[in-house]
């Protein structure tokens, strides 16, 4: 395992920021922490960081107790916060090669500047970077020591589409590294695109875990639609077999076509939706 | 890395970074210099001040590029969460601050240097008679309003009142510490203020090494005092820090 969290509990005087929390990452794979704001992600990330100490549980990162500082597993991850500054006078391949001098093996500069898409604004000064770029390059600096395991807090909040699927594409291309991301959203399609296993909390508590495909909601989940007289007609069931058997079966006997008809599984936002939302009912 | 390669290197950037913000290096550089010029220039005529003059500017740049330069900076650098992500790296605190505190202090020594160069080319001041207590105060000074610089930025709540905040320790205490005019010119009280100050003694510890050539043995009261300020400012840097 990554990251071991268990039982993980935070105080902040009489809040209750954290309350339990449990749950693994495995080596190798992206791994999202999704929730609504003030849901305790960040919390959450910034205890395995190390930047907070906790206030119960346990938690084991990369086999150590990440509230124990210590400089050899420091060169093992890589740390991109919600959000930082830079110098503004200082150049992207200054950065980065400033960072890299930190790390026993860094990756080579240029390379890491490529893998960020940043290769056209290497020589530009970090103040003159726009939003994306510089989270790019907030990306950059975290990479460049080659972590194993990459923390990543919202890291694509602000960016327009295309500067998301950017992002997206770099996250791709770490797993393909083989490393290991912990990454916190609230951008649901970006969990379903990027991670492979997510885990929902809400309230400082875990509310579901798993591969995003095999989330399910508690309420029913398959949508089925179709245009009947002009209105769409809808129906949401556990078990679109039998349900799309008797549409199916009735259309015939009438000599309806069931014109549009779409079958849609359960999203990830749906499951979300259906676990989160329940005070704003 | 080693720890000791890794400050160099910090330095280096931060020579970069000083160098490429141009109001900053103004700030630090610039303006005391040009007070004191246009302070010199008035009492071009009146050596008796001039020998007043030029130790104050230098007290006063001591000052201005550690105290003022550091507190500012440190604020700006918590705020912007430069200090959280330094954190975050195996960069150890050691060489990064050392790194940090060393631009501050070649800043300081670069503009004292500059300030004894001006005075002796254009005001006609002599050169320092006491190189070596020169040096120790400069050096106690640098340390002293360094420590107190950080602490001070412990105390800024965000960067936009950074140079409010400084500036209502700075100005006051350069107005009664004797950088313009001799202290002694001044009522009591604000003389007994300023004395409980560390920039006068600075001041007087650099008139000494200046003007007077008494030896260092001569300022050894003052001396005491910057240390003691240095003593105080170290603790409440080091208790008061903040990472973000």
């Amino acid at each position: 395992m990554a990251i071991e969290v268990s039982d993980l509990r935070k105080s902040y005087g009489a809040v209750e920021a954290l309350r339990g929390l449990s749950f693994d990452v495995r080596r190798g794979e992206v791994f999202g922490l999704l929730g609504p704001n003030g849901a305790g992600k960040t919390t959450t990330v910034e205890i395995l960081e190390g930047y907070r100490a906790r206030s119960g549980g346990s938690v084991r990162v990369l086999g150590r107790d990440p509230a124990v500082r210590d400089r050899r597993q420091q060169e093992r991850v890589g740390i991109v916060l919600q959000s930082c500054g830079f110098h503004s006078h200082i150049t992207v391949r200054e950065a980065v090669q400033h960072m890299a001098r930190a790390y026993p093996r860094p990756r080579e500069v240029g390379e890491t500047i490529a893998l960020v898409g940043l290769e056209d604004k290497a020589d530009e000064r970090s103040g003159r970077l726009s939003g994306g770029q510089r989270r790019r390059l907030d990306l950059a600096l975290a990479l460049v020591g080659d972590p194993e395991l990459l923390f990543l807090d919202e890291p694509t909040t602000g960016f327009d589409p295309a500067a998301r699927r950017t992002a997206w594409t770099v996250v791709g291309a770490l797993r393909d590294l083989g490393k290991t991301v912990l990454l916190t959203t609230h951008y649901l399609d970006e969990a379903q695109a990027l991670a492979d296993r997510v885990a929902i909390i809400k309230d400082g508590a875990l509310v579901a875990e798993g591969p995003p495909a095999e989330l399910s909601p508690t309420t029913a989940g398959y949508h089925v639609s179709y245009i009947s007289d002009g209105r769409r007609v809808e129906h949401q069931t556990d078990d679109p077999t039998d349900l799309l058997h008797r549409l199916t079966g009735d259309a015939l006997a009438r000599g309806d076509r069931l014109q549009g008809l779409e079958v849609a599984r359960p999203t990830l936002e749906d499951v979300y939706l259906d676990l989160t939302a329940e005070d704003e009912r | 890395m080693s720890p000791a390669t890794l400050a160099w290197e910090q330095f280096r950037l931060e020579r970069k970074l000083f160098w490429r913000n141009p109001s900053a290096a103004f700030f630090s550089f610039g303006l005391p210099l040009m007070l004191l010029l246009l302070v010199a220039s008035v009492f071009a005529s009146a050596p008796d001040q001039l020998r007043v003059v030029i130790p104050g500017i230098a007290g006063m740049s001591v000052m201005a590029t550690t105290f003022n330069a550091l507190a500012i900076n440190l604020t700006f650098r918590r705020e912007e969460g430069l200090l959280k992500r330094v954190r975050g790296t195996p960069m150890p605190a050691g060489s990064y601050f050392a790194g940090f505190l060393g631009n501050a202090v070649v800043n300081a020594c670069v503009q004292v240097a500059l300030v004894i160069l001006i005075g002796h080319l254009l005001y006609d001041v002599t050169w320092p008679r006491d190189w070596l207590e020169l040096i120790v105060f400069t050096l106690a000074g640098v340390i002293t309003f360094g420590a107190l610089g950080i602490a001070m930025s412990h105390v800024i709540p965000n960067f936009d009142s950074a140079p409010a905040y400084v500036n209502f320790v700075f100005l006051p205490v350069i107005f009664i510490s004797g950088v313009f005019y001799s202290s002694d010119d001044l009522p009591p009280v604000l003389d007994a203020v300023a004395g409980a100050l560390p920039l006068k003694h600075l001041i007087d510890g650099l008139s000494g090494a200046i003007v007077e050539g008494a030896g260092l043995g001569a300022d050894l009261g003052s001396l005491a005092i910057v240390a003691l300020w240095g003593t105080v400012g170290l603790v409440l840097a080091v208790r008061g820090f903040r990472w973000e």
